[in-house]
């Protein structure tokens, strides 16, 4: 992600220098002209106001922004509780008792820490077994994912031959069709083929559904690559396989973690596929098992229920919070898919 | 070299895979989908050809138009607010917030990554009436007001799924449309600045047409995503009350799989694929028209 101040630097550091003398000057004659011309590379990093004025009026001026950004102020910390309380709420309520739930009005603190809800949740909800449906799940789709994915971007961008662009364009339609559209002969294949009853029509449904989104992804990550890269490894006798596997992909080790970012986050959230192709209880995935537990325990029983929803928020809140800025990258990168 | 490059075992053997997967999962199943349309019936009990009398039926349905009319209506709504709040966040990241802006465009976007069903149940307990009151109902009752069957009625349910959904993308499209601002040329908004633009003005000339591909990009992948909507509503409210807030994509998994009708379902899913082409194709076109006249 590029800063505000570098996407101009070319012509900013020109202006810098140009601007060294009027800076000097700045301080004796505060007039408006020169902070502008100078400002020009500055201005938004420093907002515009590196010229001295005398104390008061500066202060003044300082008083009379505070207070004209007040309500831009007041409308940002609204937001930003808007976006934390319900996270704050939901893991403090997690540690409640049925009671707590019914008697004590809802910004009454736990009171007490108690995992009893946490226990419930996995033992009798059975979260550990969704959960551990989703990791055989996600995971081997996610790595068949990448390696099929960056291999046929490689075919597709590095590689010439005929007819590429309209395999390109073959992947890209399938990012726009609806997920509808597949389900009902995939439900007939697998139950021709007896797999209904397994995970494995979860594995090979995602392995389909996250290929286009990661070839085309890739092929895009491959272009940015010169080509001259791969003529100059063909040159010195580098065969096909040895130029994809040492040379293509430590160059886009980056692009592949992102997109495996990206597709981990699409697969680990799914609800759809695993409602369609998980008919019994101890198949379900963490998302389908969630959205079930509150029907288990309906209104009764608020605290597992809390307990649940906290586990599989806060999971992937975890990892936000280590790789954000990769997360943040990748997922508006995917965007296509929407 | 281009020997090399144009091996074609290694062609066949590196693209092969994924395109073998990609066309039984995805490409053959479509086309066979599209074939389920002229057919009655399903897997278990048999087809029987019925010609267009699905798509007939479709048009005469009352809850599959009611579905197609809460689509159309969800994502013009969504995509209306979701572009327009993402772009004014995107705007404060740019102009107004400096020092802070990375952590509050991270704070912002974390939702995003957050599992829907999780944050759709989240929000059901959020906006509770009964049997316990939740935050939103507690601060009403704080206000003096009653508390809100929010669940009971189509339109409350339906403004809470929108208020969920904007709650979740609104940081996505802010830092999708911010990184559009950012590319703007800091001499060109410095010149306007010099012949006297500002705030909106600045916003409006300036950065509005400069912007004009990225918000028309974030356009069409917000109609497309929620056109598709589907995980949301059914953790939040399931369709309900009655199939008021039954998006087409619900409709098409209910007739499928709880009444088994796979040729009436497939077509269902036509509908809402020529529905996404179809708005895509529309959004395409009006805007190419406003750049030749602009």
């Amino acid at each position: 992600m590029t800063t505000a101040s570098g996407s101009s630097s070319a012509p900013s550091a020109a202006s810098t220098l140009a601007s060294g003398p009027a800076r000097g000057n700045a301080p004796t004659s505060p007039s408006s002209s020169t902070s502008s011309s100078a400002g020009r590379g500055d201005s938004r990093a420093r907002g515009g106001s590196f010229t001295r004025r005398p104390d008061r009026s500066r202060r003044s001026r300082k008083v009379r922004r505070f207070f004209g950004r007040l309500p831009l102020n007041i409308v940002i910390v609204l937001l930003l509780v808007a976006v934390i309380y319900p996270i704050l709420w939901l893991i403090l309520s997690s540690f409640k008792t049925q009671l707590e739930f019914l008697n004590e009005p809802f910004w009454s603190l736990p009171a007490s820490w108690s995992f009893d809800n946490y226990t419930t949740a996995f033992v009798d909800g059975g979260l550990g077994r969704y959960i551990l449906n989703s990791v055989l799940v996600v995971f081997p789709s996610l790595a068949v994912i990448l390696i099929l994915g960056t291999a046929a971007g490689f075919v597709l961008e590095v590689m010439v031959w005929k007819g590429r662009s309209i395999v390109l364009l073959g992947f890209l339609a399938g990012v726009m069709v609806p997920a509808q559209m597949i389900l009902l002969p995939l439900f007939t294949i697998y139950f021709k083929l007896h797999l209904t009853g397994t995970l494995w029509p979860l594995f090979f449904t995602y392995i389909g559904i996250g290929m286009p989104l990661t070839v085309f992804m890739m092929a895009t990550f491959f272009r940015a690559i010169p080509r001259d890269v791969f003529e100059a490894a063909t040159i010195d006798g580098a065969n096909i396989f040895r130029l994809f596997w040492q040379i293509g992909l430590p160059l886009v080790r980056n692009a592949l973690f992102t997109i495996g970012l990206v597709q981990f986050f699409f697969l680990w959230n799914d609800l759809l596929i695993a409602l369609t192709f998980t008919n019994s209880q101890n198949l379900r995935t963490i998302q389908a098992g969630l959205l079930n537990f509150t029907g288990q325990y309906g209104a009764v029983q608020y605290g597992p229920t809390f307990a649940g929803i906290a586990v599989s928020v806060v999971g992937t809140l975890v990892i936000y919070l280590f790789l954000n800025q990769q997360i943040m990258k990748g997922l508006t990168a995917g965007s296509v898919k929407g | 070299m281009n020997k090399v490059l144009g091996d074609r075992r290694a062609i066949f053997l590196l693209l092969g895979p994924a395109l073998l997967v990609y066309t039984v999962v995805m490409l053959v199943p479509i086309f066979w989908s599209m074939g389920y349309t002229v057919f009655d019936g399903n897997a278990l009990t048999g087809f029987t050809f019925v010609g267009l009398d699905n798509f007939a039926k479709f048009f005469g349905d009352p809850t599959a138009l009611s579905a197609t009319w809460f689509t159309i209506r969800y994502a013009i709504i969504l995509t209306v607010l979701q572009v327009g709040f993402g772009y004014l966040l995107a705007l404060l990241y740019t102009f107004r917030i400096k020092r802070a802006s990375s952590l509050i465009r991270t704070i912002f976007f974390f939702p995003v990554v957050l599992p829907t069903v999780g944050v759709g149940l989240l929000f059901q307990k959020l906006f509770e009436a009964a049997p316990t009151t939740g935050p939103v109902n507690g601060f009403l009752n704080f206000l003096g007001a009653p508390s809100v069957d929010w669940f009971g009625y189509a339109d409350s349910s339906f403004w809470v799924v929108i208020l969920l959904d904007l709650w979740r993308s609104m940081g996505f499209y802010a830092i999708l449309l911010y990184a559009g601002l950012v590319d703007i040329p800091e001499e060109l908004l410095e010149s306007a600045r010099i012949d006297g633009a500002s705030g909106w003005k600045l916003v409006r000339s300036i950065v509005l047409p400069l912007s004009l591909p990225v918000l028309l990009s974030s356009l069409i992948f917000s109609i497309n995503g929620t056109l598709k909507v589907f995980d949301t509503i059914v953790a939040l409210t399931n369709g309900g009350p009655g199939n008021t807030t039954t998006p087409l994509t619900l409709y098409m998994f209910q007739t499928s799989f709880s009444y088994g009708e796979y040729g009436y379902g497939s077509t269902i899913a036509m509908m809402l694929t020529i529905l996404c082409l179809l708005v895509t194709l529309l959004i395409f076109r009006s805007t190419r028209r406003d750049l030749t006249k602009g």
